[in-house]
């Protein structure tokens, strides 16, 4: 079984986020990148298919030069090769761009899986797994909370508000997963080292897409820092607490 | 080129435990220190990420690294938690590596993978009631007696003794007389659960209250001649050498929590108002968040030197000792100006910088008294008698 894992280099979820306030991305140099974290929990589930099925692992990510680390840390766990999009002219891309750019460079590899993490810290669209399915004329997959791989036939549970949807389809597949599917491993010394001698290929964008900030369908007019927290409400229960706490909430159209 | 730009494994490494420590560490270490608990479930977290092995040859299931791997993991853990960091420091450095440096090859067959896979902890015994600095002069004696040691005395503030997977305790035995009256020493392997030898309950300590310290008691226990660790009568000289390597290895904790001092502080001083505006803009603030700095950073200089040079096999003996005392004492020092920075809140016992006060003391005693380290450093310039 020959999977891919895609993953992407976000800035890390403890530091303080900045957009540049020349082009109103987001700025990736004065911060340190980690691997988005849930996409260690995708990179971990296609290591536990590979183990329960054999097969390969390829960790998959399109970013700037730094983000090779985070390919690095997904061969670290134990992906078997990777590959980096790295372009100078993906530069600023939006979902859809990001989209085909990876649609491009996983179309025709042989994949039986493409496994994401359903969103990214940084933007939180979800969107790109499912675009990328769409692109490829491959059944999606998304927001697994557990999946189970038999024959051609793999079978997820879909999170919903209600507990799950079991949604199966035949491989190849997109599949995007949520925080609850598994526990992700940290790298041994061992993995650190071995991943010194795996491939990792850097590529760059595939031609006859236009990609890059000039080309995204969005584009971000102003921001501002998010206000200081406001002191909160508070209410006294003299009896009638529930209720006033219920007529707050839904004043605050929250129920 | 400086001494800090670590090897992308090394940087990796220590990332991943940085990751670890904050993530898995972080949100319980407060209740287990408070309910004084071994930390088991994050111990076994930590075997499966290769920690136990990290300096040992794969052939004896360690991940082939080097010490200085060793104190990269110690240093990231420390700056979360000292307790865990010193688990890890004394099943390695003193349970293990003894047995790596001095034991025979069917000792290591038959010990180091149990304990390098960190699914068992060891642990040194060599610190008695009532010989500590003096190390020569212990009392514990091993005598033979057919083909085993009989095994009489008694051990204290032993790290890693009684956990319940603790495998084995090496124990520095008084074995004889040398010809000029001194003592012979040897170390022995003793095995957990032999018959005779016996751990006494925890001890109440000011800190590192999720570590396992015990005391010892050795009644005509027996074990086979061949548990003798190396030599007999070179266990003074293999206890000096633990004991330098092994002060490196606290070093590299004192920076660590040094380190973790000054995240605290920088985080705290930004948040908490005053006056105001946040504390962190008074000049009586900033300059001791400088200081911290400062002195963790000399500290790590200081430690990853020694540490390169034991990776290199050079002597270690002046640098390791001038590491330990600098790091330890700024470490104390910053512990102590980070709970006055907390003010009320850095003497209750829930944040993190009144952990790192109470655990930073022992850090001038353990593997060596700053005293003692400033007598070795003496004697190598050739003062101090």
């Amino acid at each position: 079984m020959k999977i891919a894992v895609c993953v992407k280099q976000v800035p890390d979820t403890w530091a303080e986020k900045k957009l540049s306030d020349s082009d109103k991305t987001l700025d990736r140099e004065s911060v340190d990148g980690v691997m988005n974290e849930l996409d260690e929990y995708a990179v971990e589930e296609a290591l536990l298919i590979k183990e329960a099925n054999d097969g390969e692992v390829v960790a998959v990510s399109m970013g700037p030069d730094k983000a090779e680390e985070t390919v690095r840390k997904a061969l670290q766990m134990g992906a078997d090769s990777g590959i980096h999009i790295v372009d100078d002219s993906l530069a600023g891309s939006d979902s859809v761009a990001t989209a085909k750019t990876l649609a491009a460079t996983l179309k025709d590899q042989g994949y039986d899986l493409i496994i994401f993490g359903s969103e990214s810290t940084d933007a939180r669209m979800s969107v790109v797994p499912a675009m990328v399915a769409e692109l490829l004329d491959l059944p999606q997959l998304t927001f697994a909370s557990k999946v189970s791989v038999d024959g051609d036939a793999v079978t997820i549970q879909r999170q919903a508000d209600y507990g799950y949807d079991e949604v199966q389809a035949s491989t190849p597949a997109v599949i995007s997963v949520v925080e609850k599917i598994n526990e992700p491993r940290y790298p041994s010394f061992k993995g650190i080292m071995a991943a010194k001698k795996k491939p990792l290929e850097s590529v760059a964008a595939p031609s006859g897409e236009p990609v890059g900030l000039a080309s995204a369908r969005t584009e971000i007019l102003e921001f501002a820092e998010r206000p200081p927290k406001a002191a909160g409400v508070k209410i006294e229960d003299d009896g009638t607490g529930g209720v006033k706490v219920a007529d707050f909430l839904a004043e605050q159209k929250l129920i | 080129m400086s001494i800090l730009d670590l090897s992308p494994e090394h940087r990796a490494l220590a990332e991943t435990v940085r990751s670890f420590a904050r993530e898995e560490v972080a949100p319980v270490i407060g209740k287990l220190y408070e309910a004084e608990q071994f930390p088991y479930e994050l111990v076994a977290k930590m075997a499966d990420m290769g920690l136990f092995g990290l300096p040992f040859p794969e052939e004896y299931g360690g991940m082939g690294g080097d010490y200085f791997a060793l104190l990269l993991a110690i240093e990231e853990l420390a700056r979360v938690d000292s307790s865990l960091a010193i688990t890890l420091e004394a099943a390695v450095s003193l349970g293990a590596m003894p047995i790596l440096r001095y034991g025979t090859e069917e000792q290591k067959r038959e010990w180091l993978p149990v304990l390098t896979s960190g699914a068992g902890l060891g642990a040194f015994g060599l610190t008695e009631a009532s010989s500590g600095s003096d190390a020569g002069n212990i009392s514990t004696t091993a005598v033979v007696d057919g083909d085993e040691w009989v095994i009489n005395g008694g051990k204290v503030f032993i790290t890693n003794a009684g956990t319940e997977i603790t495998k084995l305790v090496t124990v520095a035995c008084r074995t004889g007389t040398q010809p000029d009256g001194r003592p012979e020493i040897s170390s022995i392997i003793v095995p957990s659960g032999t018959p005779g030898f016996s751990v006494a309950p925890k001890y109440s300590k000011v800190g590192w209250n999720c570590s396992d310290t015990r005391e010892l008691v050795f009644d005509s226990v027996r074990v086979p001649l061949a548990n003798l660790l190396g030599q007999r009568g070179r266990g003074y000289a293999q206890f000096l050498n633990t004991l330098d390597e092994g002060r490196v290895a606290i070093a590299a904790l004192a920076v660590g929590l040094s380190q973790g001092c000054v995240d605290e502080c920088v985080q705290y001083s930004r948040d908490r108002e005053a006056f105001g505006r946040p504390i962190g803009d008074f000049q009586a603030i900033a300059f001791k968040i400088a200081d911290m700095e400062t002195s963790t950073h000399l500290s790590r200089l200081a430690t990853y030197d020694a540490g390169l040079r034991l990776t290199r096999g050079e002597s270690i003996k002046h640098t390791a000792a001038m590491a330990k005392l600098y790091a330890t004492e700024s470490a104390v020092t910053n512990a102590r100006e980070a709970t006055q920075i907390f003010g009320g809140y850095g003497f209750m016992n829930e944040y993190p910088v009144a952990r790192f006060w109470r655990d930073s003391k022992v850090l001038e005693i353990g593997e060596g008294t700053s005293e003692v380290q400033r007598m070795i450093i003496a004697r190598q310039l050739g003062v101090g008698g």
